[in-house]
């Protein structure tokens, strides 16, 4: 019998009569719980995308279980714990932009995994339960291993919430806070690289990122803490998943799309309640005060490439059309701007 | 038994990028004096302090922080830091709170909540930057001035004995300048060792002890601050020769 047919005679409430639905069920709260989790420390040091590049490199180590006959979530968890690493030595080093270093290890992942899979003699089929998500093939083991994984993922992102949030929003401050900055860029890395192997089975390696960016989106419409936020994406996320899988449930399609399009409903749901949100802020906004040395070196950056002046106080490009005085300085060309002069150095302004 | 030092740089020099930025930097701070860093943009005053907290290394030369090797410092609780930039525009909103709150880290144990001292601590910081009516506000919708207060309201919320302000008057409106100059009364009255980034003194002049003027990545004056004494100062050469690099002190007279 399948599944819609017993769903017909029994009717919804004996979604949990089925074993392959109670361990779907629990794979789908926990990962509900740890992708947004550690997708918000994402979100806040602008990595939204790490989770999708991770995603993929799964692939190719899900692939590799598939081929050797080992069990694909312990393949997938070491592929992917260690591409997560390479992302972060990549971006360390800085010779490769961060987005071009993910944008490589996409698609090698990919490849690597399609090709491997193809090797294996598996056909489409099987790695589509593992890109999209599949309520049905969740084993007794899988499950324990992805519940235990999943815990310690929510345990050390909600339980070390402090540190990870100092670093992810001033790194240098917490470096002389005597934070350990570097163990915990990588332990985040790791972190990620976990959650995106538990919601492998549920949400699929293709989406899970979406399942890790969405809920925080859609709580920052919302609200005005980091907390709050997390605390909030966690239960937008938990929705979200359950909802998905059960719906997936009686509809019979995979449940990775079903999660990711509750989770955008919610997003669009909660927005305009933002927008409104954010006009009334604007609107309430005290002007900014008059600098109290009208001197000419206020917001003044050093020779620091990090320090620019900021957008409200330099709205525009200094050129030929700008109507700011332009006055040969040495070797280079000066702008009047509010009585001291500005002079163009890779993005910002120096100060003259 | 003397009070260690607090900050000692010895023939320090930084490089960024293969450039160098510094070069002979012999800095030593004593117990309880404010210092002022001025220069102008690009002296080096930043990777000056920058350097000395172990954020940039050195080429060359040793920092020791309260007369430990920076290598083998530890006390962090020791030190606050404000640093330049705004840290508003992160991706995820945080509160005031909050972000004052990450000022007690040094002094907090792994998975353990913040104390009813640390609240205290906190609170405290926060009256005396003016800002506890914003507590629970997102700090994204603060002004400029304000959202550097929270900054240094995080760095006093951890009783630092050194506290480090990279240019923390830069762009700041009337009433956060004030209290700005409030605030570091109260941690110099607290008997805490101040070093601070400035291109110009402003309301805080009366406070400083010393001045230290970086010019061109070398230290070209160390000794008490001159009334009045602004950027202008190190950038008077006329135009459009430049400045003969064996007169860099322009207004500063030694």
């Amino acid at each position: 019998m399948s599944v819609p047919e017993a769903v017909s005679i029994l009717g919804p409430l004996s979604l949990l009569d089925y074993d392959f639905m109670r361990r779907a069920l629990l794979a789908a709260l926990v990962t509900g719980l740890a992708a947004p989790a550690v997708g918000t420390y994402l979100v806040q040091r602008r990595l939204a995308l790490l989770g999708d590049g991770i995603g993929h490199i799964a692939v190719t180590g899900v692939a590799l279980g598939l081929l050797t006959g080992w069990t694909p979530v312990w393949t997938a968890v070491v592929v992917a714990v260690l591409g997560a690493l390479l992302i972060e030595v990549l971006r360390a080093r800085g010779r490769t932009t961060g987005d071009v270093a993910l944008a490589l290890l996409f698609y090698g992942g990919i490849a690597g995994g399609v090709l491997l899979t193809g090797l294996a003699g598996n056909g489409a089929s099987t790695l589509h339960r593992y890109l999209f998500g599949s309520i049905s093939t969740v084993s007794d083991s899988d499950i324990v291993t992805v519940t235990v994984l999943a815990a310690v993922v929510i345990v050390l992102a909600v339980g070390l919430s402090p540190q990870l949030f100092a670093i992810c929003q001033d790194e240098d401050f917490a470096r002389v806070q005597g934070l350990r900055v570097q163990a915990y860029t990588v332990a985040m890395s790791v972190m990620a690289a976990v959650t995106v192997t538990v919601a492998m089975r549920t949400v699929g390696l293709l989406l899970v990122s979406a399942l890790m960016v969405v809920p925080v989106a859609t709580a920052q419409q919302v609200t005005r803490g980091f907390r709050t936020t997390l605390l909030a994406a966690m239960v937008l996320g938990t929705v979200a998943s359950l909802g998905g899988v059960t719906t997936s449930f009686y509809a019979n399609v995979a449940p990775g799309a079903t999660i990711v399009l509750i989770a955008l409903a919610g997003f669009a749901a909660t927005w305009p309640v933002g927008a409104l949100i954010r006009r009334r802020q604007h609107v309430t906004a005290p002007f900014e005060a008059a600098p109290f040395e009208s001197g000419p070196f206020e917001a003044a950056p050093s020779g620091q490439p990090a320090a620019d002046h900021r957008s409200e106080v330099h709205p525009h490009r200094h050129g030929d059309q700008c109507g700011h005085a332009a006055v040969v300085h040495g070797d280079h060309v000066d702008y009047v701007h509010d009585g001291h002069r500005h002079v163009p150095h890779g993005d910002h302004y120096d100060e003259h | 038994m003397t009070a260690p030092t607090p900050l000692q740089i010895r023939d320090g020099a930084v490089a960024l990028g293969g450039r160098p930025v510094l070069r002979g930097i012999d800095l030593t701070v004593t117990d309880g004096e404010v210092v002022a860093v001025l220069g102008s943009n690009g002296s080096g005053k930043s990777t000056l302090i920058r350097a000395a907290l172990g954020l940039i290394p050195l080429e060359r030369g040793d920092v020791r922080l309260f007369d430990v090797p920076l290598a083998r410092f530890r006390q962090w609780r020791r030190v606050g830091y404000v640093p330049q930039r705004s840290t508003a525009s992160s991706g995820v909103p945080a509160t005031v709170r909050e972000v004052v709150s990450a000022g007690r880290l040094a002094r907090r144990r792994l998975l353990r909540p913040l104390g009813r001292t640390d609240q205290r601590l906190v609170d405290s910081a926060l009256d005396v930057v003016g800002l506890r009516d914003r507590q629970r506000d997102s700090v994204a919708t603060l002004s400029g001035g304000q959202q550097q207060r929270v900054l240094i309201a995080r760095a006093m919320a951890g009783e630092p004995d050194l506290l480090v302000l990279d240019e923390p008057t830069a762009g700041v409106d009337r009433a956060s300048q004030v209290a700005f100059a409030d605030a570091l009364t109260r941690v110099a009255a607290d008997g805490a060792t101040i070093v601070l980034v400035a291109h110009e003194l402003g309301p805080i002049e009366p406070l400083i002890d010393r001045a230290v003027v970086v010019h061109d990545g070398r230290i070209v004056h160390d000794g008490p601050p001159r009334a009045g004494a602004g950027l202008h100062a190190f950038h008077d050469h006329a135009h459009p020769e430049p400045t003969p690099d064996n007169s860099p002190l322009g207004g500063w007279s030694l």
